[in-house]
């Protein structure tokens, strides 16, 4: 039901970013999807990837604070309230989404939304309970 | 085990009646052959005849840093070049190095100082040293090989740097004891993490770090990374290297001064007024033995203060606790005395945080801006910049709770912060003053 994130921590300096992207692309590892929160000193650099254990050997060789992070994966209807509908559900439920962010490809008529949960197995419960398609981690790196 | 159990447990009275008979014997040489100290005692209007009493030491005037530095290269010596058989000389971070001279005698003193030490902390003939004190002018590597050849053990000279051999060389040939700086052992354990190689399965029983200031925490780190017990280890190459006093393994509380080759002394720095045993100050040294290179009343600039109390392992030699901080290392933050000593306390009390830290000080506006580089660690790396942020937010808080001084935070990544294989550069200060 879970997927892998990879979550890298970033000082604020210049070309920080592109060697990330540089030592992932020498390992020969795709980027699915990605999400960067800062502050004015840091910032955490969240990656969906192809093949997460290179990833992580490739990123701590370069000298990176690494860790993997379990997150959700889910199908989100692509129209109006499609998202809504799934967030109502969850905080009906009390499950609090400490972030997300969107996959960069669609799935037929549907987007694909990473969520990072404070209470990760209920959240999952409740979402295939109520009828939300879960995607895990191999389709999802395959995508 | 006491190396010299005839002058290490001596009785106090014994020990100062061959402090006073050796003091007077330094000052004849040194008034006849260091036209400096002619001058400073003649200035002072007090001929070495006058000293009659170890009271009337503080009589005598100081010798600072600077006067070594106005007197490059030779100018101290109290011998002939003829007598000298070796130089050492200080890295001249700070300014001018300083350069000291040692005749045979001196080498041979130095030896039986270090055999002492490294048997207070706990090395014997049978155990094998791993020195990765630097070995060159550096006083530490050559004055730990001395010392290990004089105990009888069997000394590895490794010296610095070239560190993932040192990992290969501590795996196959099982040294017992290390001896470095704190930080470089630090880095050495990283490395062997790296390497995958865990201490655990290392030889190492005990540990003897000097060279630069280092605080408790910092013990308890380095014992559970490297699994040893860590000792302390004193000296500065202007009075004659490592060997002027040592932590035993038994107390691991306070350094005792061979006293019956240095007389210390502890003063306020402000006005240079003795203070009593017990009190905190700059210590002060003497040199009552050594030939080429005698130092009177030298202030070494180190904060530290002198017990007296008997000690658990029979030694009756006065003990100084750990240095906690350098007059010159001192800053000053908005009024605030801060030591980069008390800034790795507060650091290593807090779980996720690496011993690594630098100290950026700036002026913005008139004000003197603190900031804190530390690194993080892999455990406590989060997902959540809410987590960074109250990591950092405990970091401030507790900085600002025991210095009483604001410091802004900033994380850092893993080995970013430069790790020398000397000592650690801890504090930057941009401040144009």
């Amino acid at each position: 039901m879970q997927a892998q994130q990879i979550s890298i921590f970033l000082e604020n300096k210049a070309g920080r970013l592109s060697e990330v992207t540089g030592i992932l692309s020498d390992a020969g590892v795709n980027i699915r999807a990605l999400s960067l929160a800062d502050t004015s000193d840091f910032g955490v650099l969240r990656l969906i990837v192809d093949d997460n254990e290179k990833a992580e050997s490739a990123l701590k060789q370069g000298g990176f604070t690494v860790k993997t992070t379990p997150v959700v994966a889910a199908l989100v209807n692509d129209r109006p309230g499609g998202l809504h509908g799934i967030l109502d559900l969850l905080t009906r439920n009390g499950i609090n989404v400490e972030y997300m962010y969107a996959f960069v490809q669609q799935s037929g008529d549907n987007a694909v939304m990473i969520f990072r949960f404070d209470k990760i197995d209920e959240a999952a419960r409740i979402l295939s309970e109520n009828g939300a398609e879960i995607i895990d981690g191999d389709r999802l790196y395959a995508m | 085990m006491i190396f010299n159990i005839e002058y290490e447990t001596m009785p106090r009275e014994a020990l100062e009646s061959i402090q006073l008979r050796r003091l007077q014997a330094t000052l004849s040489r040194a008034y006849a052959a260091v036209p400096f100290y002619r001058k400073q005692l003649d200035d002072a209007g007090v001929k070495p005849g006058d000293v009659r009493s170890l009271s009337d030491l503080s009589r005598l005037p100081f010798t600072a840093k600077q006067d070594l530095r106005h007197n490059y290269p030779f100018n101290m010596f109290a011998v002939p070049m003829d007598n000298v058989v070796r130089i050492h000389a200080s890295s001249g971070t700070t300014g001018q190095p300083t350069v000291v001279g040692y005749t045979a005698r001196d080498i041979d003193t130095w030896a039986e100082l270090m055999a002492r030490s490294l048997s207070a902390g706990g090395a014997t003939r049978g155990d094998i040293i791993h020195n990765a004190f630097g070995y060159g002018l550096f006083t530490g590597g050559l004055g730990v090989h001395y010392g290990a050849e004089k105990l009888g053990a069997s000394v590895i000279p490794v010296s610095g740097g070239n560190t993932r051999r040192q990992v290969i060389i501590m795996k196959d040939f099982g040294p017992s004891i290390m001896t470095a700086t704190p930080s470089y052992a630090l880095h050495l354990a990283e490395a062997a993490d790296e390497m995958g190689v865990s201490f655990r399965d290392l030889n190492f029983r005990f540990g003897i770090f000097g060279a630069e200031p280092w605080s408790e925490s910092m013990r308890r780190e380095i014992e559970e990374k490297l699994h040893l017990k860590a000792v302390d280890i004193y000296g500065l190459s202007e009075v004659i290297g490592p060997g002027v006093s040592m932590e035993c393994h038994e107390a691991q509380n306070g350094l005792h001064i061979f006293e019956d080759h240095f007389i210390p002394e502890i003063i306020d720095p402000e006005t240079g007024q003795p203070l009593p045993w017990g009190e905190t100050g700059e210590l002060v040294i003497t040199s009552i033995t050594k030939e080429a290179f005698p130092v009177i009343r030298y202030r070494t600039r180190d904060i530290t203060s002198l017990n007296p109390e008997p000690c658990i392992c029979g030694r009756t030699m006065a003990r100084m606790n750990k240095v906690s901080g350098r007059t010159d290392d001192m800053l000053i933050i908005r009024g605030v005395n801060v030591f980069p000593s008390q800034i790795e306390s507060v650091l290593m009390e807090i779980r996720g945080v690496e011993p690594h830290y630098q100290l950026e000080v700036d002026r913005k506006d008139n004000l003197d801006v603190l900031t804190v580089r530390v690194e993080i660690s892999d455990s406590a790396f989060s997902d959540e910049v809410k987590e960074l942020q109250r990591l950092s937010e405990t970091i401030r808080n507790n900085i600002k709770e025991t210095l009483g001084v604001s410091a802004s935070v900033k994380l850092a990544e893993p080995k970013t912060i430069a790790r020398s294989e000397g000592k650690a550069a801890r504090v930057i200060d941009r401040r144009k003053l």
